[in-house]
């Protein structure tokens, strides 16, 4: 099974998503910004890092490229696309997720372990957690704070996925710091589950992240 | 024709301004007290255009598109022909 990870100038992470799919018995392969037609891929995965320069504002620029016209196109094909970190930014500024990553409340680049509470098991990323359990998985950002006018329809329409768990290190609106779409295959999360995907790495909550993408692929 | 532009770009009101609470922690460290501080992103260029009316569509695409998120941003748009 193929999933691409995608590429902007700036970005990183990206090796460590390709060595979690690769953990996970996937078949990870490099995407560059500039390729339109990602039909041939099963699930796609946008990494962290800094696409950009983060200039305008984190995943704004990003968010205009070709690849992200496949990525909608993928969406259509109700193919799994999740993004982390940069990529979560992303994805809210192309719009496939509701709201915005913003500065932080405390407007510094924050790089820390926090625990976080899974709210919905319905994406194919977290399905194999059970709800509200508690994982540990880094954050590093410092655009990272979620902001959304329209709060209670995102309870409503379970597309809160993961919320941050007695502390809340950016100021995020309900301390949410992971959402998706309406039909739950779009996933937006700041915290980085490749850096938490193998034990020695301090935890390996977060390989089943990845894990999940398989086990959907498989149900066909 | 040609056209220069200014896109004003502020966060819109009631917005947390983290960056702007940051100066104004600061100007009081310096003995200034001072409120309501504000910051903005101000973005110029010139274009070439048959008419005011077409650049002021076209920035505003421009905004919708990219220069602002609609979500956490007003923006005020200032087109003066050249001289």
């Amino acid at each position: 099974m193929r999933v691409g990870v995608i590429r902007f100038p700036g970005s990183n992470c990206d090796r460590d998503v390709y060595h979690a799919l690769k953990l996970v018995g996937a078949e990870p392969e490099y995407i560059w910004w500039d390729l339109e037609d990602l039909s041939y891929l099963d699930a796609v995965i946008i990494p962290g890092g800094f696409s950009y320069g983060d200039y305008l504002r984190a995943g704004a620029i990003a968010a205009i490229t070709p690849v992200m016209d496949g990525v909608r196109e993928l969406v259509k094909e109700e193919k799994p696309v999740l993004g982390i970190c940069n990529g979560a930014q992303i994805l809210a500024e192309v719009g496939l997720v509701p709201g915005v990553f913003t500065v932080n409340q405390y407007p510094k680049f924050n790089c820390k372990w926090t625990k976080l509470k899974v709210k919905t098991t319905r994406t194919p990323f977290t399905s194999l957690y059970k709800r509200d359990e508690i994982i540990k998985m880094p954050i590093a950002h410092a655009e990272g704070r979620y902001y959304t006018n329209n709060i209670q329809e995102l309870w409503d329409n379970d597309q809160v996925v993961l919320q941050f768990y007695s502390e809340n290190p950016n100021g995020s609106i309900d301390g949410i710091t992971g959402v998706c779409d309406k039909s739950g295959l779009v996933c937006a999360v700041m915290p980085h589950p490749e850096r938490a995907s193998e034990a020695i790495l301090g935890s390996d909550d977060g390989i089943k992240f990845f894990k999940g993408i398989i086990e959907y692929i498989n149900r066909g | 024709m040609k056209f220069n532009v200014e896109v004003r770009i502020k966060l819109k009101k009631g917005m947390l301004n983290p960056e702007a609470a940051t100066i104004q922690r600061a100007l009081a460290l310096l003995g200034y007290e001072v409120e309501n501080t504000n910051t903005m992103d101000i973005i110029t260029f010139t274009m070439e255009e048959d008419n005011m009316k077409k650049v002021e569509e076209e920035v505003e695409d421009m905004c919708q598109r990219l220069l602002c998120n609609p979500v956490i941003h007003d923006y005020q748009i200032n087109i003066e022909p050249e001289d």
